[in-house]
């Protein structure tokens, strides 16, 4: 499986495309990490407990969206976009959508 | 006499914890931007690129790789209370402008962190979502994500 965020794949034709494929999660962080975030942002700097949750998010986000374009039988999927928002006090949704297409490698020709 | 010690120690406290926010935090600061230009010599000569054609880099790619680094990053109770100066009268947040700076670079070290071996990281964007914006209980904090793609060039075989 490519997934990339540029529009082609070296080496690889696009010979078909499935349109768009998403994948999302919404987390919030458990009553402990947001103690401990509170403290920390009492001096600033990085909030490594926030950080570790999103990439965790993240990384189901692009699974689900990988799992999606795996069902329509892509092999594929181009131009992928993250985005972040907040969806309540304390919970952030991660979204991850791209381009689902098949590529193949040329043909030689003799 | 300890009383009055005391008595000043109490009508003092919130100055002295801005003092001591402010002591961490610019050691903090100092430290990470320490680590983010050590680290950033290391990657030198691999640069993040916005172009989004392969046919822009002129040589032929190996591979293609997605590469995510995200921080969070939120600003220290001294420099809070000086933004509540700055929104009187206005201008450049220098206090707010910096902790950004850094999450930025940070973001960006960690994107290429996730693929060390690349020679070029292409189509790079970097966005910037609040999470929450302090207000009441909550924490204050904003997350900064940095993501491109990891291009590997061919290497000519010396005859």
């Amino acid at each position: 499986m490519f997934v990339t965020n540029i529009e082609e794949i070296a080496g690889y034709n696009i010979v078909e495309h499935y349109g768009l494929v998403q994948g999302s999660t919404i987390r919030a962080k458990h009553a402990g990490r947001d103690i401990m975030a509170g403290l920390k942002n009492i001096v600033g700097g990085e909030l490594k407990g926030y950080t570790e949750l999103l990439m965790e998010a993240r990384r189901q986000a692009t699974e689900r969206m990988v799992e999606q374009a795996k069902e329509l039988g892509a092999n594929a999927v181009l131009n992928v976009r993250y985005s972040t928002a907040s969806v309540a006090q304390g919970a952030a949704e991660v979204l991850a959508y791209g381009t689902a297409v098949k590529v193949e490698a040329p043909q030689q020709a003799y | 006499m300890v009383e009055s010690i005391i008595v000043l120690l109490a009508l003092c406290w919130p100055f002295i914890f801005l003092f001591i926010t402010m002591v961490i935090g610019r050691v903090m600061e100092k430290s990470h931007y320490k680590d983010i230009k050590a680290r950033e010599q290391m990657f030198f000569g691999k640069p993040s690129v916005t172009f989004k054609n392969i046919s822009d880099l002129g040589q032929e790619v190996e591979s293609s790789v997605l590469c995510v680094g995200s921080v969070v990053v939120s600003v220290d109770h001294f420099k809070r209370f000086l933004f509540g100066f700055r929104k009187i009268f206005g201008g450049e947040c220098h206090s707010y402008s910096s902790i950004i700076d850094r999450g930025r670079r940070e973001a960006l070290l960690r994107m290429k962190e996730d693929q060390p071996g690349a020679d070029m990281y292409m189509n790079c964007r970097l966005e910037t979502s609040t999470i929450s914006n302090g207000a009441g209980k909550a924490v204050g904090c904003m997350e900064i994500t940095a993501y491109s793609t990891a291009i590997k060039f061919k290497k000519e075989i010396a005859v």
